[in-house]
């Protein structure tokens, strides 16, 4: 069948070829043509015919042409014809082999491909790499993060950081260099020699050598994680298997339901047989079950999924059934098994309508809805699309007819625009989702507008905001003006303080190192305090003469207690005075009853003396009782010895404060002692505790033991002197180093253009 | 009758052998050690004037060359030279022997003149600059890869120790440049106020490196992030020529044209140390030596001049109490360092004229500079001279 049939199709080519050929064999004019009937032609035909059947083509030695420039190897010159040759006229004739369907298709294929794009310029390219490559860099280099940060902190740092691994050599190898030196030694020697000791015998044991040849701690460590990883996966495997096991089919549930529900059906019927009142309670169970499911909404196509179905119930068959068998549970769940009243009959259709997917009941309603209110908004509805379509400006006029619908008519005006609201929304929203369900574009337009609304909304809002703040910004301004003057007017955060004080003097020994201590302390610019203190008391004798006289005149007492005398001016009218004595006076009277506990000049007077009294030197008293004399419980040493052996203290310098009666002086501060002391809280500490705490804490191994002596004196870097220190390395720390080096990696580094590909593309995108 | 007897058990007091040292009981209660704090502060001032008296940081002066001695390098492997005659040569590590005369290894001639040269840390490749930066395979006569990125002279080349894949250069249009081998691409450029002359990373930090620049200072930046410097070393009066890490990463030492070197911390802007005696001239090249012990400054003037890094350090072996009695000493100096007089002693250093003079110059520079900021701050309109810190003033530009 398939030969006879290639066979026919080859002759009909054939037949085709031939009737395509003749035109081209027989350059015929037109005049001949038009002359020949048709009788000659049918003979020329014939005659041709027996031509070629006698196997020489007389008329093609004949032709012949010159190449023609447009010919080439790869398209068919269409010159001469008239019209261009396309692809498609070429595989015409062929067109019931079903092999050139493939070939058709590719070429469509290739058709619908874009062309590449231009590539970017050089510039971009590289900048590209540049950056993709600074990013991979750096995101190595962070592993090191924990680890500087580590080596910041330490306590303790010795180098070199690798440890050399604590090898044990073999006994044998030990005895090697070993000889016996004293005489003691030489004899034992000697004995073990003479009875042929094993002394270099196979001393390791099979299991110490296996211990030896052990691998590292390290390697055991990757090898157990590689352990605990494949069990997690293949318990995790397992119990899968075992939860694929046990799902069954869809098929076999729903077979598994249908038995079960018949099952019940007939348990019911059996039970109504034999027990009525358990038959009563089974139905009010599902009485429950059916006001559960009325409340409950769960067959209602509410759900996700349900809603999901609605929007495919359109063109899927199935999803049709599936809704429809749900709402069908519903109906059955809902209803009610006793005698059923008309009323709730006709709930029971609302509720069915109610049921049926929302888009089709929205349809439905913008045909012809029961409502007038609902026609006269869908016609508005019309309207205002047009007007969107115009000038795509929806709040602008939606406004204006409300402020025209206000103008019109007042009473009606609320409900209306109420009304008037909820359509918009509505019709927004049905909009939106016919629009997404039918042309996504103008679905797009529709949120735009929405969007917009919601937007100038907001600017309008805005606006408000920003007047309000503008106007409370203004006071507020003046203020934030003067706090950056203030700031600025400090000075400028210096940079660190040097470490050295370079100078042009040097200094070679301890004398004249002791020198570069005093003479930093006395005039010492670092200490205000101190030099403040120096002038004082530089001023201090020039000011004790005239402090001699001024004493006289003022007395410390007379100053702080007498009262200010109240000078009246004669001039007031004195009806005016007295109103004013009177008012002068209750304030008087009031503030006594207020402050009527406390006597402040008093209290500070008392202070003063104390602090006079306490920094006073005290006298030593350096009597023993009952030495020389009696002693004892009630006994007193003598007003004699006691006044013997009692030092008096030297009078001390003159308090500063002698002659201010209103101050005191703090004169505990030990200038000498002052400049010894730090005067400014060190940087890296926040509060004077933390550092004095530092401070007080001893660390020679006078006041502690030997080991905390070793463990505070620990010095922070330890180096050896003649040990080479290498730059730290990733096995130094625990990371594993890549097992390539530099070099390898970049011998077959051409690979990484490809890499960047991804990036480029991306960036095409932008 | 029973007898009470003082007894005394001889093991409490006794030494075990005549080498140990004798047994001094002693009661640690803080009660009777009432002067701790002034006793220890005592001891803290005694430390710091000895450590004065004794720093005496300069060992040796190595003499021989007839020109100034402009590189110095340590490799545990491998020395390689470049020369202005477009050529880099291999040399052995150990010297000629007896009648042999010096050749070197391997001589590879480039297409363009190398101004600096750095070998890997691991493998056997190097790495040169001039017009761009060459990676070179020590097996192979041309470059692995070449790199640049613009048109400009590359004066110095240099390994990360930790990445070892990660270069850093630069070059003289003021720009640092970093590269990455494997992926032959350079990463990122940041542009500075002036010309760096030569970078060094941290031994110990792998995204960290330290610039010498000619306006003086020197710049600590991470590589991540190069718009602003983590720190900025100011104490040289001149322009710092080269830079090297102590191989603890803690401290660097720079040599400036001001004819002394510094020692810096790393997370300190001022210098710890100022070295220079009376014969250096311009200090052109610096080199901590790998031990962390000392430093080799090569001069102007012909000379290779050792130091020790730590100026008192005792050198020798140290007997236990030695030790201990130098990390108390240590401790102390350390507790009390901000007291006045301990700092004062501790801060002291003796300067040649020169240097002093011109720090007091650019002291007075600085701070008129800073007046006069500060007044135009005050006459203009609040926000419109805004304050820029001192790390972020010097760097104009980061190039991705």
């Amino acid at each position: 069948m398939h030969a006879t049939k290639a066979a026919k199709g080859l002759l009909a080519l054939s037949q085709q070829e031939e009737l395509v050929d003749l035109p081209t064999n027989y350059p015929l004019s037109a005049s001949e043509d038009e002359g020949d009937s048709d009788g000659e032609r049918k003979h020329q035909k014939l005659l041709e015919a027996i031509g070629s059947l006698s196997g020489k083509n007389r008329w093609k030695s004949v032709e012949r042409s010159e190449a023609s420039l447009k010919v080439s190897e790869f398209n068919v010159s269409s010159e001469g014809s008239g019209e261009k040759l396309a692809l498609s006229d070429l595989l015409e004739p062929v067109k019931p082999s079903s092999s050139l369907t493939a070939v058709k298709k590719q070429l469509s294929r290739v058709k619908s491909k874009k062309t590449l794009e231009v590539p970017l310029n050089k510039r971009e390219v590289e900048q590209i790499h540049r950056e993709v490559a600074f990013s991979k860099t750096s995101q190595i280099l962070s592993k090191w993060d924990p680890v500087v940060q580590k080596n910041r902190e330490a306590e303790q740092l010795v180098f070199p950081l690798e440890k050399e691994p604590a090898s044990f050599a073999p006994i044998e190898q030990v005895f090697l260099d070993w000889k016996a030196r004293t005489p003691l030694e030489q004899e034992v020697f000697d004995l073990l020699h003479k009875n042929k000791q094993p002394v270099t015998d196979p001393l390791l044991t099979p299991v110490e050598k296996a211990s030896l040849k052990a691998m590292s701690l390290e390697e055991a460590k990757i090898r157990r994680a590689e352990l605990q990883r494949a069990r997690a996966l293949q318990s995790y495997y397992e119990a899968r298997a075992r939860r694929l096991k046990k799902i069954k089919s869809k098929k076999y549930h729903k077979i598994v339901k249908k038995g079960k529900a018949k099952k019940a059906i007939k348990d019911f019927e059996q039970l109504r047989k034999v027990d009525p009142n358990a038959a009563l309670e089974e139905l009010e169970k599902i009485e429950k079950a059916r006001m559960m499911e009325r409340m409950s909404l769960k067959h209602q196509n509410s759900g996700k999924w349900a809603k999901s179905k609605a929007i495919m119930a359109k063109y899927d068959l199935e999803a049709r059934q599936a809704m429809q068998e749900q709402l069908a549970k519903n109906k059955e769940l809902t209803q009610k098994l006793q005698v059923v009243s008309e009323s709730e009959e006709e709930g029971g259709a609302e509720e069915e309508e109610a049921l049926v997917p929302d888009v089709v009941n929205e349809v439905q309603m913008n045909a012809d809805g029961p409502n007038p209110w609902m026609l006269r908004t869908c016609n508005r509805d019309a309207k205002e699309d047009e007007v969107q379509a115009d000038s795509k400006e929806l709040p602008e006029p939606v406004a204006h007819e409300f402020s025209d619908n206000e103008g019109n008519e007042k009473p009606e005006a609320e409900e209306d625009v109420l009304l008037k609201e909820f359509e918009e929304r509505r019709s927004i929203r049905k909009r939106s989702k016919l629009n997404q369900d039918a042309k996504p574009v103008g679905g797009q337009e529709t949120k735009d507008s929405t969007t917009k609304e919601v937007l100038s909304e907001l600017k309008a809002l805005s606006q408000k905001l920003s007047k309000d703040n503008r106007l409370s910004k203004k006071p507020k301004e003046s203020p934030a003006k003067t706090v950056p003057l203030v700031q600025e007017e400090e000075p400028a955060p210096e940079e660190e303080e040097p470490l050295l004080l370079q100078r042009p003097e040097r200094v070679r020994t301890l004398e004249e190192l002791e020198e570069l201590g005093k003479e930093d302390c006395l005039p010492n610019k670092e200490l205000p305090g101190a030099a403040v203190e120096g002038e004082q008391v530089r001023r201090n004798p020039q000011e004790e003469l005239k402090g001699k006289k001024k004493e006289k005149m003022i007395s410390l007492q007379k100053l702080l207690t007498t009262r200010t005398p109240s000078v009246t001016s004669v001039a007031v009218p004195t009806t005016v005075e007295e109103q004013e004595d009177e008012v002068e006076r209750d304030q008087k009277q009031m503030i006594k009853e207020a402050f009527a506990g406390d006597d402040v000049i008093k209290e500070f007077l008392k202070e003063k003396r104390e602090t006079i009294q306490a920094n006073k030197p005290k006298d030593l008293d350096l009597t023993l009782p009952g030495w020389g004399e009696w002693g004892g419980m009630d006994l007193k040493p003598s007003a004699k010895k006691r006044r013997r052996f009692l030092i008096k203290a030297p009078e001390g310098p003159p308090r500063r404060d002698r002659d201010l009666p209103n101050v005191i002086i703090n004169e505990k501060r030990n200038i000498h002692a002052a400049a010894h002391q730090v005067q400014v809280l060190p940087y890296p500490f926040t509060h004077h505790q933390q550092f004095e705490r530092t401070i007080q804490n001893p660390i020679g191994s006078t006041w502690n033991t030997q080991r905390a002596f070793q463990k505070l004196t620990a010095p922070k870097v330890v180096t050896k002197a003649g040990h080479i220190i290498e730059p730290i390395k990733a096995e130094d720390v625990g990371y594993q180093s890549s097992p390539k080096s530099d070099l390898s990696v970049m011998q077959s580094s051409p690979k990484r253009r490809s890499k960047h590909q991804k990036q480029l593309k991306k960036r095409r995108a932008q | 009758m029973k007898v009470k007897m003082l007894s005394r058990n001889p093991d409490n007091y006794v030494r075990e052998t005549k080498l140990d040292i004798q047994r001094v009981p002693r009661n640690y209660d803080p009660t009777l050690h009432p002067f701790e704090v002034p006793r220890e502060y005592v001891r803290a001032l005694n430390a710091t004037k000895l450590e004065r008296v004794f720093a005496k940081p300069f060992l040796a002066s190595l003499d021989g060359h007839r020109d100034g001695v402009n590189c110095l390098a340590k490799h545990p492997k491998s020395l390689t030279t470049v020369g202005d005659d477009k050529t880099v040569k291999q040399w052995k590590m150990d010297g000629p022997g007896c009648g042999e005369e010096e050749e070197p290894l391997q001589t590879i001639l480039g297409k363009t003149v190398s101004t600096g040269i750095d070998h890997h840390w691991k493998d056997p490749i190097f790495a040169t600059c001039g017009q761009q930066v060459d990676i070179w395979d020590e097996q192979r006569t041309s470059p692995v890869c070449s790199m640049n990125w613009g048109f400009d002279s590359v004066c110095s080349v240099k390994f990360n120790p930790i990445e070892t894949f990660i270069l850093g250069s630069c070059a003289s249009d003021r720009n640092i440049v970093l590269y990455d081998m494997r992926q032959a691409t350079p990463l990122k450029k940041v542009i500075l106020d002036m010309r760096t002359n030569t970078i060094c990373w941290n031994p110990m930090e792998a995204f960290h490196f330290t610039a010498a620049n000619e306006d003086y200072n020197l710049y600590t930046f991470d590589m991540r992030a190069l718009d602003t410097p983590v720190q900025v070393h100011m104490d040289h009066v001149s322009a710092v020529l080269d830079v090297d890490y102590s191989p603890t990463g803690k401290e660097f030492v720079s040599a400036s044209f001001d004819k002394s070197i510094r020692i810096f911390p790393v997370e300190r802007s001022r210098s710890r140390e100022v070295y220079h005696t009376k014969r250096m001239q311009h200090v052109i090249c610096v080199k901590w030596t790998s031990d962390s012990k000392y430093i080799m400054c090569g001069s102007d003037e012909m000379n290779i001049r050792l130091w020790k890094a730590n100026a008192s350090e005792k050198l020798g072996v140290l007997t236990s109490r030695e030790k201990a009695a130098n990390d108390y000493n240590q401790k102390l100096k350390e507790k009390f360092q901000y007291h006045p007089h301990v700092k004062r002693i501790a801060r002291h250093r003796h300067l040649p004229k020169s240097i002093y003079s011109q720090i007091q110059e650019q002291r007075i520079m600085k701070e008129s500079r800073r007046r006069k900021e500060m007044n135009r701050r005050k006459h203009s309109k609040p926000g419109s001279v805004p304050v820029v810190s001192e790390r972020k003033k010097h760097v104009v530009a980061v190039v991705k």
